[in-house]
């Protein structure tokens, strides 16, 4: 095959690089600017938006032999994925970044860009597997529990994962940084990135302050009695606990949790934890990973809701636009706009963004 | 082996170049030191320098080696600045054609940005010349203000060589640098004849090694330096003397020089055989700055509706070194400045490529490229759609 393979500067890309061309296939090595100005994302920043890992990314490319380019996808990104992280936001949603990058730019403009110069699919170093079933080709997690990414490409259509290859997705981390040391790819000890790539230093809170501005507005109880003042009700998700700086103590001193986000009212509505419980999750936008389910209310599997958690028992249903969930047990604390992906035992069956929980 | 239409960007070395260099790079002895080795080197420094001289047309005291092409024109640009605004702190005015390298756009910009420079940028005609009207029209309404003008010799993306006798003629007094390091060696450049006050020429754009460069530097002009330390240039440019790299540059210059209408006529109609190729299997495709006088291997070519970068990527796999416009810092593709000034859209500039013909270029070469040219444009064209 010929295949592009997407190289961050990571060594997870580097190393899937690597794997693609051993495997025989043809691969062009291609790295992703995601900001016109490389400098504005960049003080602090992690992950794959500064000179300094476009740098490594063509030094991987190098030692693996293979050509590499820079796709300018500032565009895309700005449109599809820094601007729905705001917005989403703004409407009281927690969004979940890496999931929309993954559907709007790897494998979308990036796929797409690929497929029509000629390549099949695209290659990245992400943690998950594709496996020939008796379903078809279908997604599975990863063998590392702890690296684990199906979650974050539970947003892949079939279409999608049909040019997706995952090279890495049998192997432990720890493996694969002995392989790139192996193979004398230097960035075999860089850091993993945990941040939000485009938000310097994980300082989420600050950097939607800068942009979507600092409105006070009330934190309530779930009767409507005022306890305190926030600055952007944005700023926190549900389920929080910390930083509430209520000026009213609890009956008995129970900790109090935020319960939901009201953006229209700018109200910060906060309550017991036992007021967090949900055990039905609503989704819209069904994606399936897999062949779709046939409309049905009886489906048992595992939900689950972030990107490091863990699969929780359900039932479920759907009429393939959308996935309503019953938890065996309930969940405490759950923000809308997060990603809901529905797996199989290990496989994934798909992913809805949730619009309700109860 | 792949093919080679990129010499614009950094040509092969030639036979006498690689000889020169291979003879001188095992001796010892740094030019400035007084003892025997030292003298001797300093001799085929000397006799270096002299050679060059010649070929540029300009005293051997004139010439100032450094390390880069970049480095001579910030020598150049920094240097005049300093200078100028300490003579006269009104001189902050920088006036630079509308298309320069990066290495004389980018130190005008630092200043700008650091130093209270004025930039003024002469606007570019359609056909890739320099406005000499509005030169003109800058000039006398900021004369007095004007610390110097630079417009280089001849444009590195488009090829077309500018009229700088006119714009000396223009300046008067106003010092004038021009980065000629495209033309050296290839199309007539003569140092005293232009009357420019500085001139960047470079050694691997015309067969020489990497890594050495001059700025050509009027006699009797002080600019302040930009390197500190022995003083071994004229005291403008400090650092021991790269002298293997010197004398392999000379030997360079000689064979360059003595085969330069020979080559630019063999490369011209190269060139004209690579627009008339692509042109009947792509006949929507623009040349940008197809006048003369122009360096002679250069086509800039739009070819409509694609990305450049695409291009150049399904090219490179075909085995065809080209080249886009230029890149940031962490290598996105930007949409070239030069093509921009001449008034090309920015679509239309984000479609080209350059390819720059050199004397080991072969027809059967551009057939190749003709062959494979049709489908890659096609598959840049759907990449583009979806992009």
């Amino acid at each position: 095959m010929k295949v592009i393979a997407a190289m961050s500067g990571g060594v997870d890309s580097a190393v899937a690089a690597a794997r693609a061309v051993e495997a025989g296939h043809e691969v062009v090595g291609v790295h992703l600017a995601l900001s016109s100005n490389p400098q504005k994302y960049r003080s602090g920043a992690r992950g794959c938006c500064t000179i300094e890992d476009s740098h490594d990314a063509r030094r991987a490319a190098d030692v693996i032999g293979i050509p590499f380019y820079i796709w300018d996808m500032a565009e895309e990104f700005h449109d599809g994925v820094v601007e729905n992280f705001l917005s989403e936001y703004a409407a009281g949603r927690t969004p979940n970044p890496c999931l929309r990058c993954n559907e709007k730019i790897k494998f979308a403009a990036v796929l797409d860009r690929a497929r029509a110069l000629g390549f099949d699919s695209v290659v990245t170093g992400h943690y998950a597997q594709m496996r020939e079933t008796e379903l078809g080709r279908t997604m599975h997690r990863a063998e590392d529990p702890l690296k684990d990414q199906s979650y974050v490409l539970a947003v892949l259509n079939k279409t999608q994962l049909d040019g997706a290859v995952f090279p890495l997705g049998d192997t432990y981390k720890e493996e694969v940084r002995k392989e790139a040391k192996r193979r004398g790819l230097y960035v075999a000890n860089k850091p993993d990135s945990h941040d939000i790539c485009f938000v310097p230093s994980g300082n989420n809170a600050g950097w939607l302050h800068d942009r979507l501005g600092t409105e006070t507005g009330p934190i309530v109880d779930e009767d409507g009695v005022k306890l305190g003042e926030h600055q952007g009700a944005y700023t926190y998700t549900i389920g929080q606990r910390r930083g509430l700086n209520l000026t009213v103590p609890a009956e008995g001193g129970a900790p109090r949790y935020v319960l939901n986000i009201e953006p229209k009212s700018n109200t910060v509505v906060v309550g017991s934890h036992e007021a967090l419980a949900v055990s039905a999750i609503e989704g819209e936008k069904a994606i399936w990973c897999g062949p779709v389910p046939t409309p049905a209310t009886n489906y048992r599997g595992f939900a689950q809701v972030r990107a490091h958690g863990s699969p929780l028992a359900c039932t479920y249903s759907t009429d393939s636009e959308r996935i309503s969930v019953q938890l065996d047990e309930p969940l405490f604390g759950l923000a809308t706009g997060q990603g809901l992906v529905i797996y199989d035992g290990d496989r994934v069956v798909g992913s809805a963004t949730i619009d309700a929980t109860e | 082996m792949g093919i080679y239409f990129d010499h614009a960007a950094t040509t092969p070395m030639s036979q006498p170049a690689i000889d020169a260099l291979n003879q001188q790079i095992s001796r010892i002895g740094n030019a400035s030191s007084l003892h025997t080795q030292g003298r001797s080197v300093r001799r085929e420094v000397e006799e270096a320098r002299e050679a060059i001289a010649r070929i540029a047309g300009c005293g051997p005291s004139e010439m100032i080696f450094t390390g880069s092409g970049t480095e001579a024109n910030n020598l150049a640009i920094k240097g005049f600045y300093w200078k100028r605004v300490h003579e006269d702190p009104a001189r902050t005015v920088i006036v630079i054609s509308a298309f320069e390298h990066h290495a004389v756009l980018d130190p005008v910009e630092w200043l700008e940005s650091h130093e209270g420079a004025h930039i003024i940028q002469v606007p570019i005609r359609a056909d890739g010349v320099i406005d000499l009207e509005a030169l003109k029209d800058i000039v006398e309404q900021n004369r007095s203000k004007i610390a110097l003008i630079a417009v280089m010799h001849s444009n590195n993306e488009v090829g077309t060589i500018q009229p700088i006798r006119e714009v000396v003629e223009i300046a008067g007094d106003i010092p004038v640098h021009t980065d000629a390091v495209q033309s050296f060696g290839k199309v007539d450049f003569n140092f005293d004849e232009l009357g420019v006050t500085s001139a960047t020429i470079s050694a691997h754009k015309v067969g020489g090694p990497l890594g050495v460069a001059a700025l050509i530097l009027e006699r009797g002009i002080d600019i302040t330096p930009i390197l500190h330390g022995g003083g071994q240039e004229r005291d403008i440019r400090s650092g021991t003397l790269n002298a293997p790299s010197i004398v392999s540059f000379a030997a360079a210059a000689e064979d360059a020089g003595t085969n330069r209408d020979s080559r630019y006529v063999a490369i011209r109609e190269l060139r004209r055989y690579l627009i008339d190729s692509l042109r009947r299997v792509l006949p929507d495709i623009r040349v940008n700055g197809d006048v003369e006088p122009s360096l002679p291997g250069i086509a800039n070519i739009t070819f409509p509706g694609t990305e450049s970068d695409g291009l150049l990527l399904l090219l490179d796999a075909e085995g065809v070194a080209s080249s886009t416009g230029s890149a940031c810092s962490a290598g996105v593709p930007q949409a070239s400045h030069v093509l921009l000034s001449m008034g090309i859209s920015e679509r239309d500039a984000r479609s080209s490529l350059r390819f720059s013909l050199g004397a080991s270029n072969t027809r059967a070469e551009i057939d190749h490229l003709t062959s494979v040219i049709e489908s890659v444009v096609e598959r840049a064209r759907a990449a583009h759609l979806r992009h």
